[in-house]
């Protein structure tokens, strides 16, 4: 019993990072764990929308457009008589693709200008700045917008616009993350010894921003999930027989809101959840990674002495 | 203080002028041409394709068209006259001056902008703090599911909700038409409360989360462990010594809403058919009125631009450290 602690300290090691984050997660973070169910949840409809979904995605049934929610149909019909649960679960499948799609182009854009753009510095660095700010001051939906009227309506142009065009503010985080680094000693002994650029920025600078990098990622989901509805609600996003959660609170969604109301409560209500839960899980990653918010309770054990 | 206020103003000019270079060729990204646009939106338009081209100034290169937009190049009569003589330009299918519309539509946004930073600072401020100083109890869970809920709940659906629901429930609906201040200032704040609140709920929820974590941040410095060491009562640490020094980087969330308050409006102004500049935008995107839509876009960074110049004067001016870096 007395080594008790340190054989826990040597078995924890044994985790992948991956196992032992979680292991944290689950411990620390009672409301990131949720989070995370329901990010999983999300996952595994979207992935399995075709087994779960009671209908088909556009199957009509004649006759009973505008239906209430039954027990044949849960949440109700629509205005041209499919399933809204149907359409809800394929939904998420959309938002899915998007949020991760967008995330990923985004990370992998803000990620190149950032750390570009930090590494060399200097005049370049002065130059792609002010491009940032520019970027930076123009309205994001309406920029979007314009973009979407450029690209065309649907989920790879939404994906491109949202991910390229909408994550170039991200890149000020990643590039001053880089700018702190490339201070440290292992890089000046990178350059010493005659590593090429793309080496120390691959191998060296890269991975100690991955913190950085992962927040950017998980703090975005919600955000494109969010941006995905928002465009396909004013028309600019995917474009209507696909079930967006968005574009079904639009168009049909909006016309028959007095006779049918929940056409448009169902959809609101699983973005509503979705993005809550993708909120909270990435709040807990971006609580256990950022280095400037672990350790110290904040209140130096006051807590315990009260105890 | 002042060599900084002066580096901060010059580094808006070539901003600026990226900005308006940005705009103007994004709004030109639309594929097609644009005559045919024009003549498939008007099939009454009577004027041939080369006047039609030659009065819109639409025969000219890209850089040219820019050159005329800025005031830099000759218009068409031969003149100097655009965004450097502070004009706009003109709308292209209706004949009014963008500044025109303008001058209609941005009283309407400025009103609901206001009202719902005051309301989302309202609610954000102290449950933002109350959370950071019970970090990880059940007040601060609820605290940040609050938050978090704020964000997550779709504001363009709750609006549609608030439309829907007291019709069906009470039979009451909103005045469709538009009341002016001056008018009947209380029948104008009824008709932009509701909108507001739904904005200003959008908005706590990331203001919330930022107090929150400032406070954190603040509550893990060394003064205040000093603090705690001096035996001093956990009010005076906590309202003496870390909120005052958490709320400074407080005031940059200001900044950082106005990009929310310019979303917000282009969708909750269409939603409760409010006539202000993002209904206006809105409108000109889906119109392709050109001119329109980079007059309010330009109008828009220049908003956000001095919003951001403000935050930070009055953030070097709380906060001395800054200045000297």
């Amino acid at each position: 019993m007395t080594n008790s602690s340190s054989e826990r300290v040597a078995e924890r090691k044994k985790h992948s990072p991956l196992v032992s984050f979680l292991i944290r997660l689950v411990r620390e973070k009672p409301l990131g764990t949720f989070g995370l169910v329901i990010t999983l949840s999300l996952l595994i409809v979207g992935i399995f929308a075709d087994f779960i979904a009671p209908y088909g995605m556009n199957e009509v049934w004649v006759g009973d457009y505008l239906g209430k929610p039954s027990a044949q149909f849960w949440f109700g019909t629509d205005n041209v008589g499919r399933d809204v649960l149907t359409r809800i679960i394929y939904g998420a499948r959309i938002s899915m693709i998007v949020g991760l799609g967008s995330a990923f182009c985004g990370m992998i854009t803000s990620t190149f200008i950032g750390v570009v753009s930090g590494y060399i510095g200097g005049k370049f660095d002065l130059i792609v700045q002010r491009f940032v700010d520019a970027w930076m001051c123009l309205p994001g939906l309406i920029v979007l917008m314009l973009v979407m009227n450029g690209l065309g309506r649907g989920i790879l142009p939404l994906i491109i616009a949202m991910g390229v065009f909408g994550s170039i503010g991200g890149s000020r985080v990643k590039r001053s993350a880089v700018i702190a680094i490339k201070e440290n000693v292992y890089v000046q002994a990178a350059v010493a010894i005659g590593c090429s650029r793309t080496r120390i920025l691959l191998r060296h600078i890269l991975p100690n921003i991955m913190g950085v990098i992962i927040i950017g990622f998980t703090m975005g989901v919600p955000g494109f999930i969010m941006g995905e509805a928002g465009l396909s609600f004013l028309g600019f996003g995917i474009p209507p027989p696909a079930p967006s959660w968005g574009g079904m609170l639009s168009g049909s969604g909006r016309t028959y809101m007095f006779q049918a109301p929940w056409m448009a409560l169902w959809p609101g209500v699983a973005l509503a959840i979705v993005v809550y839960g993708v909120n909270m899980f990435g709040d807990a990653v971006r609580d256990i990674l950022d280095p400037r918010l672990r350790g110290g309770v904040g209140r130096y054990g006051v807590r315990r002495l009260k105890k | 203080m002042r060599a900084y206020i002066i580096r901060r103003l010059l580094l808006i000019i070539p901003t600026l002028l990226l900005v308006t270079l940005i705009t103007f060729f994004l709004v030109r990204l639309v594929p097609g041409d644009m005559i045919d646009a024009i003549y498939a939106l008007d099939p009454t338009c009577e004027i041939d394709r080369p006047t039609l081209e030659h009065q819109l100034g639409l025969d000219a290169p890209a850089i040219v068209q820019y050159g005329r937009w800025l005031g830099v190049a000759p218009q068409v009569d031969g003149s100097f006259d655009g965004v450097f003589q502070g004009n706009l330009g003109k709308s292209w299918y209706r004949q009014v001056s963008v500044n025109r519309l303008v001058a209609d539509a941005w009283p309407t946004s400025v009103e609901l902008g206001l009202l719902a930073l005051i309301i989302s600072q309202l609610i954000a401020l102290p449950v933002g703090i109350y959370s950071a100083l019970r970090q990880d109890t059940w007040g601060d869970f609820i605290a940040r599911s609050l938050a978090i809920l704020c964000i997550s709940i779709p504001g363009f659906w709750l609006a549609t909700m608030v439309i829907v629901m007291p019709s069906i429930w009470w039979g009451y609906m909103r005045s469709l038409t538009f009341i002016r201040f001056i008018e009947n200032p209380l029948g104008n704040l009824e008709l932009f409360i509701i909108p507001a609140v739904i904005m200003g709920m959008e908005m706590a929820g990331g203001t919330m989360r930022y107090t929150r974590t400032m406070m954190l941040e603040v509550l893990r410095q060394d003064y205040i462990r000093t603090a705690w060491a001096k035996g001093l009562r956990e009010r005076v640490v906590t309202l003496r010594h870390a909120l005052k020094n958490a709320l400074i980087p407080i005031v940059t969330v200001i900044g950082f809403q106005v990009p929310v308050i310019i979303g917000g409006t282009v969708i909750i102004e269409n939603i409760f058919m409010l006539p202000g500049m993002g209904r206006l935008t809105f409108n000109a995107v889906m119109g392709r009125d050109h001119p329109i839509v980079m007059g309010t876009m330009f109008l828009f960074s220049v908003f956000l631009m001095l919003a951001n110049l403000i935050v930070d004067l009055t953030y070097a001016y709380l906060d001395p450290r800054i200045r000297y870096k």
